[in-house]
């Protein structure tokens, strides 16, 4: 699907645009000012990577959550279904090959691991479409109703998770070639936050060449800004809403079952849970961008990390601070689609 | 000139008795119109009459609350906007919907449906608009008023297209953007394309129209052709309270 | 008089209006109708949420505003009498009050700030606002847990008149003890009474037709000369302290403070699911709403237990009735409500008998 480059004859050289990169500054100068606050090189670089990796995992669960509202103007209120059902599919393949997850080869386990992810992602896929179909689709456009119908959506979701796979938690012990950390110098390492942060950019890259080089990611960055015209030019976009909600939960189902094997346990709630934090991510980068999202929940994680760090009480709060500030610099967010 | 196909003495564009309710307001109240194949049909009237309203139900943009819309043999008056488009249609709003995040060659990518611009026809089009050769890789975001209007006019003519409809693109161009307008305009018809133009701007509608009509209160009011109305001064004051036959 | 004291609100339709009576006379009668404290627990937790429900619904079905804070200022006047109380060495009158007079000021402020901040964005950003800020409140509560008791609560001793060890009169009456417990049960009663009133006088006052107005068309309203912000803000504050006076009156009644019952995500889903369900916009919903949703809350999970031991064999629909599951029903009631019955139970009721009368003209 990717477009053929054409040009006219004799395309002139210009300077090239004045591309907006104070936010993508954000990330390594936070971690950077960090540094000397941290004192210790070791702590720092766990920290960081802590937060790096926690990061990534937020912007995949998130990134359905903003793209959605910046094409389809729809609020999901229910998206923490797609994470807690994503991390439940996992389970389904992470149970019966327990055995396999013992065995200390990080290739049997990365197989078994991709295996989960690719089934937990069907499955988030195929609900989000019939979420899409059945709960969104009648109320475009209503954002009040779109905020109950989705929030009772994801009531019966968490219900359907205990009738489905009990009422109680269910415990998801990491493969054995990734338990424990790499010893860089004094810095202990985990190796699966290094697969989270693998993972994420591996994401990231995939959905930036995807929106920038394909038709489809055209469409979707066309859509955003004028979905009647996409529609003029010949474009069925309720088709690519369709698709976009679906991916979007799929990618939340990614995000839910790397999540849960990071915490090591499963709970129903576990959506719930964390849909404050993506809102507030969504809001730092603004509605609709996924680039913003990326470094929000970057900036989110390494925050919340190193305030961990330095003054505990002050972790959620964190949160809202550092929303509170990027607001107060850009109102609409890091990067403003022109969308809500 | 090849003696007229009785094919194609149909009307490639039909509108009959065409309403459109906007909430609770009865914007066009029985619109008949009718475009002949290959030919530039003007559709003029003062403000609030309901041109745009009209090409809008005709790209099903606006669901019409009665009457028919034919284009080209087929009933489009109750197809869904995509549908129409890909009858043959190219709409062409007056707000220009140029997507300014993306870039001038994305915009006309996006244009063309059938795959990949056409060179040879991108560089056609540059002839008109060499402003779009200069900025062919910025996002359209960045260009002027009158380089967007360039932008939205390439993009219906990446492809051919049967018919136009183009809303008032001379509005607020300098002159020379103007003319590059009529040219584009002027080639397009010979190479068989019908266009539907919304215009106030009289040095346009004067050159280049082959029939006028006249909206007002939501429905046409006058029909016929160009060099009628612009013959008759009365009659022009009397529709839009100005003259077409202003001298330059 | 009747149109006086319902502030000409009246319920226009019989089945509601006996609904209404049954109701209250219900819970007016609890302690003699019913023996026992469960039941009695079960009326007073009705009355309390027919007002925070009420007051939710002045939010949300009068100024359109979705606000994921209202619990929070539950919880602020529940905490508020409760920690008071629970600090304080002698359980005096004047402690609840001071209690209660901090509680408010608390809500107050935090409506003012909430609502100057966020009030000017659009809807999904202030749902979403409130959202974060009461997530913060509910991790600070259980963080401060010297404070405020944690995760587990506080519980602590009321006034001596409403223990349950006072007896205002030595003889049984229909079977109730005449003690502390009872006069609570009816300061309880009474309050919510009148705080239900009151938010029925509000809503049918010249501010509460402004405020639909807002929710209707808030370009119009604001057009026609009514600054949209200073409403919707009044609204909120009033609002919030209404929320923090039923949860002042919970406190005293369940002489325990916790997260959980206060403060919790479990308390707004609640209150959004009887909302809808009972009608947005009406304040009846939220009595005929509230009254439903706390009995089956009660006593329908006991039926729910029978049905899930009779369809024991059966595997995915005997864990469907599991009794803990019954809020997979409850949602899917709240989705159809959304789409099918958009005006809730109490406008449905209304709609027929509107179209009842209309049908014999």
């Amino acid at each position: 699907m990717s477009i053929a480059p054409t040009a006219p004859s004799a395309a002139v050289e210009l300077p090239a645009t004045r591309r907006d990169i104070a936010p993508l500054l954000l990330v390594p100068l936070l971690m950077l000012a960090m540094l000397p606050l941290v004192g210790n090189l070791a702590t720092w670089l766990t920290l960081s990577v802590a937060g790096l990796a926690m990061g990534m995992m937020i912007f995949i669960m998130a990134s359905g959550l903003t793209l959605v509202f910046g094409l389809m103007n729809v609020i999901n209120f229910g998206h923490g279904a797609f994470i807690a059902v994503g991390a439940f599919s996992a389970t389904l393949v992470l149970v019966p090959l327990r055995g396999w997850l013992e065995i200390d080869s990080l290739t049997v386990n990365l197989g078994v691991l991709a295996l989960a992810i690719v089934v937990a992602m069907v499955v988030t896929g195929l609900l989000g479409w019939a979420f899409e179909r059945l709960i969104i689709q009648p109320v475009y456009g209503q954002h009040l109703k779109q905020i109950l119908v989705t929030m009772g959506g994801m009531i019966v979701a968490e219900q359907l998770i205990h009738v489905v796979w009990g009422a109680g938690t269910i415990a998801v012990p990491l493969p054995a070639a990734l338990r424990g950390a790499l010893l860089l110098g004094d810095a202990a390492i985990d190796k699966y936050r290094l697969v989270a942060v693998a993972v994420g950019l591996v994401v990231f890259v995939a959905m930036y060449l995807i929106l920038s080089r394909t038709k489809i990611g055209l469409l979707v960055r066309a859509g955003v800004e004028h979905g009647e015209m996409v529609e003029a030019l010949g474009y069925r976009i309720r088709r690519l809403f369709v698709l976009v909600f679906a991916a979007g939960a799929s990618l939340a189902g990614l995000g839910g079952a790397m999540w849960g094997l990071y915490k090591e346990t499963l709970t129903a709630a576990m959506g719930g849970e964390i849909m404050v934090m993506l809102f507030i991510v969504i809001i730092i980068g603004g509605l609709g961008s996924v680039g913003g999202c990326f470094i929000g929940a970057l900036l989110i994680a390494l925050v919340a990390n190193y305030a961990g760090f330095l003054a505990p009480g002050v972790a959620l709060v964190s949160s809202i601070v550092l929303m509170v500030s990027v607001l107060l610099w850009r109102p609409a967010g890091l990067y403003p689609t022109g969308r809500g | 000139m090849l003696a007229p196909d009785p094919a194609a003495r149909q009307p490639l564009l039909r509108l009959a008795g065409v309403h459109t309710h906007i909430g609770q307001y009865h914007i066009l109240q029985g619109v008949d119109l009718q475009v002949a194949r290959g030919e530039l049909a003007v559709l003029l009237g003062r403000n609030g009459a309901g041109k745009t309203t009209t090409l809008r139900t005709i790209m099903g943009l606006w669901r019409a609350s009665s009457g028919s819309i034919h284009f080209d043999g087929h009933d489009i008056t109750h197809l869904a906007t995509p549908a129409i488009a890909r009858a043959g249609i190219a709409y062409v709003p007056e707000n220009m919907a140029v997507f300014s995040a993306l870039t001038v060659r994305e915009n006309l990518v996006l244009a063309a449906r059938d795959g990949p611009p056409d060179a040879a026809r991108v560089d056609w089009i540059c002839g008109f608009f060499p402003a779009l050769r200069t900025f062919w890789l910025r996002p359209a975001g960045t260009l002027s008023g009158g380089q967007k209007q360039m932008v939205a006019i390439a993009r219906a003519m990446v492809e051919p297209r049967t018919l136009l409809l183009v809303d008032e693109p001379t509005k607020g161009l300098a002159p020379a953007i103007v003319q590059s307008l009529m040219a584009a305009f002027r080639e397009l018809k010979t190479q068989g394309t019908t266009i539907l133009l919304v215009e106030q701007n009289v040095q346009v509608v004067r050159a280049l129209g082959d029939t006028a009509s006249v909206m007002d209160d939501g429905r046409v009011v006058h029909a016929g052709p160009m060099a009628v109305l612009a013959g008759d001064a009365a009659l022009q004051q009397r529709l839009l309270g100005l003259s077409v036959d202003i001298q330059p | 008089m009747l149109q006086q004291l319902l502030s000409g609100d009246l319920p226009r339709s019989r089945i509601l209006t006996a609904l209404l009576v049954a109701i209250l006379l219900g819970l007016a009668l609890a302690p003699f109708l019913t023996s026992g404290a469960r039941p009695l627990n079960t009326a007073a937790t009705i009355c309390v949420y027919i007002v925070l429900v009420a007051s939710y619904d002045l939010l949300l079905g009068y100024t359109g505003i979705v606000s994921f804070a209202h619990t929070m200022f539950y919880g602020i006047g529940a905490y508020g009498v409760g920690l008071a109380l629970a600090r304080a060495d002698e359980p005096a009158w004047g402690v609840v009050m001071a209690g209660l007079g901090l509680a408010l000021l608390l809500s107050l402020v935090l409506a003012l700030v909430v609502g100057l901040i966020a009030l000017r964005v659009q809807a999904i950003f202030y749902a979403m606002i409130t959202l974060a800020v009461a997530s913060s409140f509910v991790v600070l509560a259980s963080q401060l847990s010297d404070f405020t008791g944690g995760e587990d609560g506080v519980t602590f001793s009321v006034p001596h008149v409403l223990s349950p060890a006072c007896r205002l009169v030595e003889r049984e009456v229909f079977g109730r003890q005449l003690d502390g417990r009872l006069l609570t049960y009816y300061i309880v009663f009474g309050g919510c009474l009148l705080l239900f009133l009151f938010l029925l006088r509000l809503v049918n006052s010249p501010f509460g037709r402004v405020l639909q107005a807002i929710r209707e068309n808030p370009f119009r309203a604001e057009a026609l000369g009514y600054r949209t912000m200073v409403y919707r803000i009044w609204a909120n504050v009033l609002a919030a302290l209404t929320a923090s006076l039923a949860g002042a009156l919970m406190a005293l009644w369940l002489r325990y403070v916790g997260p959980k019952t206060s403060l919790g995500f479990e308390v707004m889903t609640d209150i959004l699911l009887i909302v809808v369900i009972g009608g947005m916009g009406t304040m009846y919903g939220a009595v005929v709403g509230a009254t439903l949703f706390i009995l089956a809350q009660n006593y329908l999970r006991d039926w729910m237990a029978h049905g899930a031991a009779a369809l024991d064999g059966v595997p995915v629909l005997a864990a469907a009735l599991h009794p803990d599951r019954w809020m997979l029903w409850l949602g899917m009631l709240f989705i159809l409500s959304i789409y099918w019955f958009p005006v809730g139970i109490v406008g449905r009721l209304r709609l027929r008998a509107w179209l009842a009368a209309r049908s014999l003209h």
